[in-house]
């Protein structure tokens, strides 16, 4: 009776999660230094995508460094958030409370009643919101998880309207004239020109190495993209250590983490710290590139924004996360004309997902795995999936070790996604 | 601090409360009857009333009501708008239970989940709102709905006569007639809502099923009707609460909901969600505390006074003043 319903959703993932494990099990298997020269070429690709400002990706009308230093922090946005939505599973609403208190801070700081540098006030604001982090998290943390996100959205606009309603934080004007990181003018590097179909070097059209200017976003958008690339390796140590894996326990069921040991609110309060902590960079740095900042900067709707990139690539997955970003910040920079269809179209992003496919665009592996592995423990309570296939997707850890049962490869490596 | 101040106009403060907080009664009673059957947090109900408010202003200009209607012809025509206003929010709650809701719950989707489709459809809703002079120029209807979809990012006023008459004074407070019927509608809507949860067959089926869905359909309670009902006697209630809100307030736009969803979503929270009385105790009690709060710290922190409470009270008492229970013998 219940055949079409056990092959039906097997046969919808199919196509999507084939592609990637594929993908993914390819790029598992090539050796740990191709791996590393493969991320080292990456970056290098992604440090030189300004100069090079590529035809087809490259923004028509809008400057192309500008457009990737949003993106870049949209990235630092969306894997801050992933910490707190996709590895610990607190719905956060209130995302960009964090990212103006970051910028605040530094506005206030280096600004709007003291001149500390720049180098001075980023690690302040950081401190600040971690600590606004804690605040929140410390009583809000105890309470169930929808209301949770509603309390985190009360949080989100007690922020906008105290930066509105405060005479000493620039009330609705905000705050301007915010400094710029310290300069080391060393070198002129070339852009280069497209115009004519073949690239040329354009030497009248160079970007100073390092010299951040108002004209050039370049460099602060190599700034960012070096954060990017500090806090993607450190999202990575975390999630791969005890912590992540507590986090992990605690998404999946509370009480059994509890049982187990795992001290769950603290690991709760400390996944809302770092978030908190990687949203303050995010908006220290947005306030630095802007030198200016207002309340209007910090809306729902951006948080709301942040939610998506995260949902959209897939909630526990940091390159879910960095993809749902780059879809978010650049594809309504690449279309300008849709600009005003952009919350719309994000709406029915959020309803399509959350109806056709919850896990995002690039789930973790670990939610890829245990879809597997109950589609196919439901396919062997009605009988039609031999014994084989169940030890296989059991993994390493229920497998015994005399049993020569056929595993492949891509299950036996890696226990943790 | 205007300590001074509060006192000195705590009737006015106070009775201006009362009637915001009946509004935000009628609103949370979307959010409690639709928690109380799917332990879910309807997102986008604050656009289902939002859908409301522009309702009823069209109604009132397709009828050709303006600022010289008078007398009986006023009250017809606004009882016009705000049975037009009731029929549209509740179909828009019907086709938000269908396209957004239903998909998932056949599914089995966990709760976050339905809360972030809850939330797409929430900027869906107010963005097509906002987008709808886009939307008609792009079917080429711009000249046919003329002034429906002009100016679609703005503000649109009430188009009848607004000014009110003071009835009669209040502990030196002078009652207007709008204030009292806000007030006697909202409460009116309110008993009318409870008995019918309450003493109807219908009503039976919907606690039934806010008790045990599995139980309630297995002794023959149609529990995707029931949920459908529970939609749609949301969604007209946040119609009726527009058209009050239009009385008081006289504008809307687009993103008016959003402010007013929260607020709302509080007092049923105050209250004690999936209780029908607790959202009546609870929007009355933050619609006073709010206007407290505003004559207290001044104007500006008047929405803050209401995101604060919203806080305290998930934190210290997450079951509200009355407590949780749709299911309940109490109702």
């Amino acid at each position: 009776m219940s055949e079409t319903t056990t092959t039906r959703p097997a046969a919808r993932m199919s196509w999507a999660s084939s592609l990637r494990s594929s993908l993914g099990s390819r790029l598992r298997r090539t050796p740990r230094w191709a791996q590393f020269l493969l991320m080292v070429a990456l970056a290098l690709f992604c440090y030189l995508l300004p100069l090079l400002e590529p035809p087809v990706i490259s923004t028509p009308g809008t400057d192309f460094g500008a457009v990737l230093f949003t993106v870049s922090i949209y990235v630092l946005v969306a894997v801050g958030l992933n910490i707190v939505v996709g590895y610990a599973g607190l719905l956060d609403l209130g995302y960009v409370g964090f990212y103006a208190i970051g910028a605040y801070t530094v506005g206030v700081l280096t600004s709007h009643h003291a001149t500390w540098p720049w180098l001075l006030s980023l690690p302040a604001a950081l401190v600040v919101t971690m600590i606004s982090g804690v605040l929140l998290g410390w009583p809000t943390l105890r309470v169930r998880g929808d209301y949770l996100a509603i309390v985190t959205l009360g949080f989100g606009e007690i922020v906008r309207l105290t930066l509105i309603n405060s005479e000493w934080l620039g009330d609705a004007r905000g705050i301007s004239s915010i400094p710029a990181p310290p300069s080391l003018p060393l070198f002129e590097i070339p852009h280069l020109d497209w115009s004519t179909g073949v690239p040329l070097v354009d030497f009248s059209d160079t970007t100073t190495f390092i010299e951040f200017g108002v004209t050039d976003p370049v460099p602060f958008y190599w700034l960012a993209l070096t954060l990017v690339i500090l806090v993607l390796l450190a999202d990575k140590r975390i999630k791969n250590s005890r912590v992540g894996r507590s986090w992990e326990a605690t998404r999946e069921d509370e009480d059994a983490a509890e049982l187990m040991g795992v001290p769950t609110f603290r690991f709760k309060l400390l996944a809302f710290a770092l978030g908190a902590f990687v949203g303050g960079i995010a908006g220290s740095m947005f306030a630095t590139r802007q030198t200016f900042i207002n309340p209007e900067s910090f809306t729902l709707l951006i948080s709301i924004l942040f939610l998506s990139a995260v949902v959209l690539g897939g909630q526990g997955n940091r390159w879910g996360a960095v993809i749902g970003a780059i879809v978010v910040a650049y594809l309504p920079e690449r279309f300008r004309g849709f600009e005003q269809w952009r919350v719309l179209v994000f709406g029915i992003a959020l309803m399509l997902l959350a109806i056709y496919r919850p896990q995002g665009l690039l789930p973790p592996r670990r939610t890829v795995r245990a879809q597997r592995m109950e589609e196919e423990s439901q396919a062997l309570e009605v009988g039609e999936a031999d014994p084989d296939a169940e030890l296989a997707t059991a993994g390493p850890v229920a497998r015994n070790p005399v049993d020569d049962a056929p595993v492949p490869p891509d299950e036996e490596r890696s226990p943790r996604g | 601090m205007h300590f001074q101040y509060v006192f000195d106009n705590f009737a006015s403060l106070f009775i201006g409360g009362l009637v915001f907080g009946s509004v935000y009664a009628l609103i949370a009673l979307g959010y409690t009857m639709v928690y109380g059957v799917l332990q879910l947090i309807n997102f986008a109900h604050s656009e289902v009333f939002m859908f409301g408010t522009f309702a009823t202003v069209w109604a009132l200009w397709l009828i050709g009501a303006d600022a010289t209607t008078m007398g009986v012809a006023l009250v017809l025509s606004i009882a016009f708008a705000m049975v037009a206003s009731m029929i549209t929010s509740g179909g828009v709650a019907l086709l938000l239970e269908r396209v957004a809701y239903r998909p998932l719950l056949k599914r089995g989707a966990p709760r976050l989940i339905a809360l972030i489709s809850a939330i797409g459809a929430s900027f869906v809703l107010s963005e097509a709102m906002g987008l709808r002079g886009a939307i008609a120029s792009a079917l080429g209807l711009s000249d046919t709905l003329g002034r429906y979809v002009a100016r679609s990012r703005e503000n649109l006023g009430m188009p009848t006569d607004r000014t009110t008459t003071v009835q009669f004074e209040l502990f030196g407070y002078g009652v207007t007639n709008v204030n009292i019927i806000v007030v006697v509608s909202a409460v009116l809507m309110m008993v009318a809502a409870d008995q019918f949860i309450r003493r109807t067959r219908t009503g039976r089926g919907i606690r039934a099923v806010a008790q045990d869905p599995e139980t309630a359909s297995l002794m023959g309670v149609n529990s995707t009707r029931v949920i459908q009902i529970t939609f749609l006697i949301g969604g007209m209630l946040a119609g009726a609460a527009a058209t009050l809100y239009m009385l008081h307030i006289g504008a809307t736009r687009y993103n008016a909901g959003f402010l007013l969803g929260v607020k709302a979503f509080t007092a049923a929270v105050l209250g004690g969600i999936g209780n029908l009385r607790g959202a009546l105790v609870g929007g009355l009690v933050l619609g006073v505390a709010e206007g407290l709060g505003a004559g207290l710290f001044g104007n500006e922190w008047r929405h803050v006074v209401a995101f604060v409470l919203l806080i305290l009270i998930l934190l210290f008492r997450p079951t509200g003043l009355l407590g949780e229970s749709l299911g309940k013998a109490r109702a």
